[in-house]
């Protein structure tokens, strides 16, 4: 039987970079096929070549055997392929119903027929067991649930060929299992699956064959369950990666972010943080744990000044800061990494070097007689931080919203670790990284707190925060349910924290 | 102070609904455009244009009906010369619709100056004259208010209702919306967002050519030279201020009818001098922009799309 997809040395070019480097990848109909490769390695414009996305500069394509000539994602989906992209392809205004039905919506006399929409969307959300509430408007709800939009979206439209670029970035654990039983469920019928993530291990319990890419070009293709993480990170990035950290024994300092009573409303103003007490100590990592939407977004919100607190003070050491502006904060010594860095610290259409220095701007040190921007010292100090920080990029100059998603993590990651701040707000700062940058993303975070500088680390990976924290507390519905301390809980007793299972 | 009474009257609000009518076109014009991400600077241009060749063509035919036809066209012909430079070309939209407005007020009137001889009024024409309504012309209040009118004006209310409808309750509408909010969602979803623009573009044109109609041929029945005055600009001053909603745009512009009716009537009062009563609608639109300033957020982020 012909594959399912088949391309054949696919060249794909950018200024500056040769993103795809003569590729060929093959997919057998009715199987789960993994991709990995490193931040940058050309995984999502293969994809998006295979979605018409883009258009390759040399290669070819073969769907079921048959020649395919992609020039648009309408083509891609009359072939059947759909895509879950890295990131959101959502209408921010448009309800969850309109963005599902987006492009072929159901109709009676011209106009839209809502009870049609609104049934046929509902179906799908009951047959592939997505829980979402499909009136919202899309901007009102978390990053999780809009990616669970875009899982719906794509199985709506009846793909016979799914790719996920990164489906699991954002979902819990209970909700990555919700999604393998629906891909296990969707490959049954002898549907196809294309499944990026940067997660070995679910990459190994859910793919049947695993590809491996490196700068643009194929490394190899494997069977999972002839190969481990060891193997895979080693195809990745070239040498052995490091999964566990020594971490030294640091005691604790004072008191750095005191958090009581702490009061927010969410975008729809609905009481979310209900009394957040919370304390994080110099030379401390804190895990916040928690299922998404229990109110950690506000949180972070409301620490960074980006949210109004309602009730409560927020001190940094012994200065209340609860209505300091997000400048006040960041010169004081906070640095945040935002969850969502398409909404929040980031600039696509900004260079790289502007990016960099977003928010330290005004030091004197990249500033000439106090008020031009001194380009040639922000673009040395970009130079030194894409070494340090290994960005894979053109150059200083590119525009940052041409980096692959990981890298543009890494300047973010970059930027604030940089500050030497007193404390580190960090909201999933490995979401999207490869298993090198994570390492090296986690390495940094322990370096800051044994550098004395207090850590907040919200997570949704509970490996996460188990591996750095030093206490973990857990977020139910807007308060703090319990704090322990790693030695003396597991998952279990978290897993019920998490769900309100039990108050301690 | 009599004579400030008198102002208030039922003929005051007719004038207003009369002289919203432009308005409101070139104001669904600017959404229509505006909700794919193109700013439409050249309304003003546009209706102009628009207001010259239906008074031409219904100068040669005698037919003014075709001059609404001819007028339109011409929008919509300027609307796709719009999309082409700022769609196609990426070129900056700001300097399009200038240029838009600069040729068609130098334009104008150079062929005014060659078919009637004069660069600053046409002959004559044969307007489309106003329509009674049965039963509602009769009616007390309401009757001399919108009982009477050229049939553009009627027109305008269909068009605003259905500009709503298209927007609001049609898979065009959705498309519209989701291609100026987020292009890359809208191609994902397998929309051709690049025919979406130009769609738009020259619907925006074609609207605001009405609007030029109705100057020429609804309502003085010949062409003077930039007899638009600023109502593109106004318009989009109304479409902003209405949230680049269609019912919010009417209401802004049905406000800015009234300053212009008010400012007629007061003219004819002579209380005071009448360049400073002519600012009146400027000012409004001025002081309502101001209020509005920094409040309003466009529904599309006017950045260019391209694909790769
Ligand atoms: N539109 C674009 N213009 C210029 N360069 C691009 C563009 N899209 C991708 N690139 C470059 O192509 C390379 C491959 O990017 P790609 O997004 O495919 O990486 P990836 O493997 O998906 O990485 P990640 O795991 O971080 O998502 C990167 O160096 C990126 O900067
Ligand atoms: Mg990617």
């Amino acid at each position: 039987m012909a594959p399912a997809v088949e391309m054949r040395s696919i060249v794909k070019t950018f200024p500056g970079v040769t993103a795809n480097d003569g590729v060929d990848f093959s997919v057998e109909k009715g199987e789960i096929h993994g991709l990995l490769g490193e931040n940058g390695a050309g995984k999502t414009v293969l994809m998006s070549i295979l979605y018409g996305l883009y258009r390759p500069d040399a290669g070819e394509i073969y769907i079921d055997g048959e020649r395919a000539e992609i020039e648009s994602p309408a083509a891609a989906m009359s072939l059947g392929i759909g895509m879950v992209h890295q990131h959101f392809m959502l209408v921010p205004s448009l309800t969850v119903a309109e963005n599902v039905v987006l492009g072929r919506e159901p109709t009676r006399k011209g106009l839209i027929d809502e009870g049609e929409m609104l049934e046929r969307v509902r179906a799908s959300c009951a047959e592939f067991r997505l829980d979402v509430d499909i009136e919202a408007p899309v901007h009102t709800l978390s990053v999780g649930v809009q990616q669970r939009v875009e899982i719906l979206k794509a199985l709506h439209r009846g793909a016979d060929i799914l790719i996920l670029d990164e489906p699991t970035a954002v979902l819990t654990p209970q909700e990555v299992e919700d999604l393998f039983m629906a891909i296990r469920a969707f490959t049954d019928q002898g549907k196809t699956v294309i499944f990026i993530s940067h997660k070995l291990r679910e990459v190994l319990s859910i793919c049947d064959r695993i590809t491996v890419l490196k700068r643009g070009k194929v490394v190899g293709t494997v069977e999972a369950s002839e190969t481990d993480m060891g193997e895979l990170a080693e195809m990745m990035v070239g040498r052995r990666v490091v999964y566990s950290f020594e971490k030294a024994k640091v005691a604790p300092g004072e008191a750095m972010l005191t958090v009581e009573g702490l009061e927010a409303l969410d975008d729809r103003g609905v009481p979310t943080l209900r009394g957040v007490d919370l304390e994080v100590r110099g030379s401390e990592i804190l895990g916040l744990a928690g299922v998404e939407g229990n109110g950690q977004t506000e949180l972070v919100e409301a620490l960074m000044g980006l949210r109004e607190a309602r009730e409560g003070r927020v001190s940094l050491g012994s200065t209340d800061i609860t209505g300091a502006s997000p400048d006040e904060r960041i010169r004081a010594g906070v640095s945040h990494i935002p969850e969502d860095r398409h909404k929040r610290g980031f600039i696509p259409d900004f260079s790289v070097t502007d990016n960099l220095i977003l928010g330290s701007h005004r030091e004197a040190r990249f500033t000439r007689w106090g008020f031009v921007i001194d380009y040639e010292a922000a673009a040395g100090h970009a130079q030194a931080l894409v070494e340090d920080y290994s960005i894979v990029t053109p150059g200083v100059g590119t525009h940052a919203g041409n980096l692959s998603g990981g890298n543009q993590q890494k300047v973010i990651v970059a930027r604030e670790f940089d500050r030497n701040p007193r404390l580190v707000i960090a909201a999933q700062p490995t979401r999207g990284l490869d298993v090198g940058a994570t390492e090296y993303v986690r390495k940094k975070l322990l370096d800051m707190r044994d550098g004395g500088s207090a850590v907040l680390l919200v997570s949704a990976d509970l490996d996460e925060i188990w591996a750095l924290s030093d206490r973990i507390a857990v977020i139910y519905e807007g308060r703090i349910v319990a704090v322990r301390d790693p030695a003396e809980t597991d998952e279990t007793e978290l897993g019920l924290l998490m769900t309100g299972g039990r108050r301690g | 102070m009599v004579g400030l009474v008198d102002v208030i009257s039922v003929g005051l609000f007719a004038a207003a609904l009369r002289m919203a009518t432009p308005i409101v076109y070139a104001a669904l014009g600017g959404i229509f455009s505006e909700r794919v991400g193109i700013i439409n600077i050249g309304l003003e241009g546009t209706m102009l244009a628009s207001a010259f060749a239906g008074v031409t063509a219904s100068y040669y035919t005698g037919n003014p009906w075709l001059g609404v036809v001819v007028a339109v066209l011409v929008g919509g012909l300027i609307g796709l010369l719009h999309a082409i430079l700022t769609v196609k070309f990426v070129g900056n939209q700001i300097v399009s619709g200038t240029g838009i407005n600069i040729f068609a007020m130098g334009f104008t009137a150079y062929m005014s100056q060659i078919i009637w001889g004069s660069r600053g009024a046409s002959e004559g024409v044969r307007g489309l004259g106003t329509w009674n309504i049965p039963f509602i012309a009769d009616l007390p209040v309401v009757g001399p208010i919108i009982g009477s009118h050229s049939p553009l004006v009627y027109l305008m209310l269909v068009v605003t209702v259905l500009s709503y409808v298209v927007l609001f309750r049609t898979p065009l509408g959705l498309r519209i919306r989701a291609v100026g909010e987020h292009p890359t969602a809208a191609e994902t979803a397998g929309i051709d967002v690049l025919r979406v623009k130009y769609l738009c573009v020259i619907l925006s044109g074609m609207l605001a050519g009405l609007g030029g109609a109705f100057l020429s041929l609804g309502h003085l029945n010949l062409f003077t030279r930039g007899m638009t005055g600023g109502r593109g600009f106004i318009a989009m001053a109304a479409m902003i201020f209405g949230k680049w909603m269609p019912f919010g745009a009417f209401g802004a512009s049905l406000l800015f009818g009234l300053a212009d009716a008010l400012q007629m009537r007061l003219q004819s009062l002579g209380l005071l001098p009448p360049q400073i009563i002519l600012t009146i609608p400027y000012l409004l639109t001025v002081a309502v922009l101001a209020g509005v300033v920094g409040k309003a957020r466009p529904p599309s982020d006017y950045k260019p799309y391209k694909r790769e």
